[in-house]
């Protein structure tokens, strides 16, 4: 079911556009040199959807072993700080130093991103942590990010231009070379996010429980942070910050799976792309001539999700 | 005010010099035991009097030097005598009708952010729920951030931003529903927060590059050419509101603080008070970003730096305003002469500024459970 929902998503990302393909079109323009959709397919769409793919398993799988590892039910890298933590590494690229490729920038992402989560990590993550404390934790953490992003910024009305779809989240950018660059950080983050999955779920029993199953707390937690460092750096540098992504699957998977981290992770993997594929194509269709941004069709909709979340949640 | 302080004080020790003396006088002292803790009920204490008074002196001493800087270099002794109307003409107009209206609004808006912030964290029960956190000043943002990019008048955007942050209010308060614990309306406020945060992503995205600049600008909070057309309103917000906060809804936000049912218990009219509070606190936030532009962290340090000066309970609303006003005054004077050749919004002063207090608020206060 949810992997039928995947393709379904990803023939639509491919088929809505400047030029309508229907799926049978989509299906010749993959494999068929000669068709007249293959240009379309492999220059514009293709990336794009691949690029969709892969920041939404990215974000989801990251929301997923943050919940776990915080215990915490709000965890999400974008509620958290953590992708400001990149889009502040990536602005200060752009800014101070000239950097205007995704290789130059995505390094300055990961080291925001590593900093913010160790830091989060460090006020909300001990035991006697409440949702509400981490959450605040990291909204405030988000308002001193993204004040420093706007002032360097400010600075620089050229850096304005160049920065100022990427602040907002799109995909709209995705070129084969980015699909490329991104897949090393992507399949180191998204091999350790699975690894984890087994330690994660000894860990979930408190440290004293996991060591006694023989784990080791400490080792799985920098790992998880490598991870998590991993996958949102890089799916923030390849197209900004998108908030909710890593909140809301986890939530909705959760019911279905049950807390057991080794089906509710690929689980995870595999519906979170769904949801930012489907933000994707609904901002092309609402959006046109033009388009919006993918990050604000996610804030949007996920926005009234969380909302019913927290009122759910007696 | 502060002689008071420092009679009472005066007393105490003679009182405990007599009882060393004589038995006799034991009986006094304990009558002035009493007498302090009523009066400190009614709630006024010597440090917070101390705190208030000092704050609001530093702020008059930077006024002056701020003042008497800029292109053209005026001594404080001028500056004092031109204020009391008795200065050369050249003077009066700099002062009067390019410095002071910057100057008074930085006030007026420091003490505004600092009251609404102690007051919401006084609500929801958490040092970091101010209303820059909780969703509130990101709709007078969005707001006015709608008005900049459909190419509005900057009347237009007052107002805009006024609407959007009670708008926001509102909309958080019911979702959050009746029962406002201070954890949900957290949780809401930071969901709207995230949502409006995503819409002004997308505005931000539609305009030119121009309306982008000065959007951009707006967005970092900036008291650049403040006249007295944006003091004016902020002060008759000022005087309309804080007298409702401070006597009529301190006392009891103090006592709330203990939890609704021991408040209800003590005859504090809960609902009423908690959304009128609510009601003016969003008030002087949205009126403030309207004036200044949402500007960053006053009102969460404002509140905290007074708790930290007075350590007194309860939401510390005359010093907390004092240190407000202190603060964006301090922060605007840093930002027009940090750097020799421009000057800064003074959102990003704050914002930095705030943000290293942060990371250290985070971390001790943390380590208290306080948080």
């Amino acid at each position: 079911m949810a992997l039928a929902a995947l393709a379904a998503v990803a023939v639509l990302s491919i088929g809505f556009g400047a030029r309508f393909l229907s799926p049978a079109e989509v299906w010749s323009g993959l494999w068929d040199p000669t068709a007249q959709s293959y240009r379309i397919v492999h220059e514009m769409r293709l990336p794009r959807t691949l690029l969709g793919l892969m920041v939404g398993m990215a974000l989801g799988l990251a929301g997923a072993i943050m919940q776990a590892l915080t215990r915490n039910p709000l965890a999400d890298p974008g509620l958290l700080g953590i992708n400001a933590g990149a889009a502040a590494g990536v602005a200060s690229a752009a800014v101070f130093f000239g950097v205007g490729t995704f290789y130059g920038y995505v390094w300055f992402a990961l080291g925001g991103a590593a900093a913010v989560t160790a830091l989060v990590y460090a006020v909300g993550g001990g035991r006697s942590a409440t949702p509400a404390r981490l959450a605040l934790a990291g909204a405030a953490l988000n308002a001193t990010l993204y004040s420093y992003v706007s002032a360097i910024l400010l600075s620089d009305s050229q850096a304005i231009e160049k920065v100022k779809f990427w602040t907002a989240g799109s995909l709209a950018s995705a070129d084969f070379a980015t699909v490329q660059r991104l897949l090393p950080f992507f399949a180191g983050g998204l091999l350790a996010g699975l690894l984890v999955a087994r330690p994660l779920n000894a860990l979930s029993l408190g440290d004293d429980a996991a060591r006694a199953l023989g784990a080791r707390p400490s080792v799985i937690r920098g790992a998880v942070i490598v991870a998590v460092t991993l996958l949102c750096g890089g799916a923030t540098a390849a197209c900004g910050p998108i908030v909710f992504i890593g909140l809301l699957i986890p939530h909705m998977v959760r019911p279905f799976t049950g807390p057991d981290l080794r089906w509710l992770l690929p689980y995870t993997a595999i519906l979170a792309p769904v949801l930012l594929l489907g933000a994707d194509v609904l901002g092309r269709v609402l959006g046109s001539p033009g388009e919006l941004q993918v990050g604000t069709v996610t804030a949007v909709l996920g926005g009234p999700l969380f909302l019913y979340l927290v009122r759910a949640a007696k | 005010m502060t002689t008071s302080g420092a009679s009472r004080k005066e007393t105490t020790s003679g009182a405990n010099r007599e009882e060393t003396t004589s038995g006799a006088s034991r009986e006094m002292t304990t009558t002035t035991t009493k007498a302090r803790t009523i009066k400190s009920r009614v709630g006024v204490r010597p440090r917070a009097v101390v705190v208030g008074v000092g704050a609001a002196i530093a702020t008059l001493l930077i006024s002056v030097f701020s003042l008497g800087t800029g292109d053209f270099e005026i001594a404080p002794a001028d500056v004092v005598t031109t204020l009391f109307g008795e200065g050369n003409p050249a003077h009066e107009f700099i002062i009067t009708e390019l410095r002071l209206p910057r100057l008074i609004t930085a006030i007026l808006v420091g003490a505004a952010l600092a009251a609404s912030g102690a007051v919401f964290q006084s609500l929801v029960r958490n040092p970091l729920g101010s209303p820059d956190m909780l969703g509130v000043t990101n709709g007078a943002s969005t707001a006015a951030l709608t008005v900049v990019i459909l190419g509005g008048t900057s009347t237009q955007l007052s107002v805009a931003a006024v609407l959007g942050g009670l708008a926001a209010t509102l909309l958080i308060q019911l979702i959050a529903g009746r029962a406002l614990h201070g954890f949900r309306f957290i949780l809401v406020g930071i969901g709207m927060a995230a949502i409006l945060t995503g819409i002004s992503g997308y505005l931000l995205t539609r305009g030119v590059q121009m309306e982008n600049a000065r959007a951009l600008l707006w967005l970092t909070g900036s008291l650049d050419g403040r006249d007295w057309g944006q003091a004016v309103p902020m002060a008759i917000v000022l005087v309309l509101v804080l007298p409702v906060l401070l006597l009529a809804c301190g006392p009891g936000l103090r006592i709330l603080e203990m939890g609704d049912d021991s408040a209800s218990a003590l005859g504090v009219p809960v609902p009423l008070l908690r959304n009128g509070a609510l009601l003016s606190a969003a008030l002087l936030v949205s009126f403030a970003a309207a004036s200044a532009g949402p500007v960053n962290f006053v009102a969460l340090i404002a509140p905290h730096l007074a708790k930290r000066l007075t350590r007194a309970p309860g939401p510390n609303l005359v010093p907390s305003i004092a240190v407000g006003a202190l603060l964006l005054t301090g922060a605007d004077f840093l930002a027009q002469h940090l750097l020799e050749d421009q000057s800064l919004p003074v959102g990003v002063v704050t914002g930095l500024v705030g943000g290293g207090y942060l990371v250290w608020l985070l971390t001790t206060e943390r380590r208290a459970g306080r948080i």
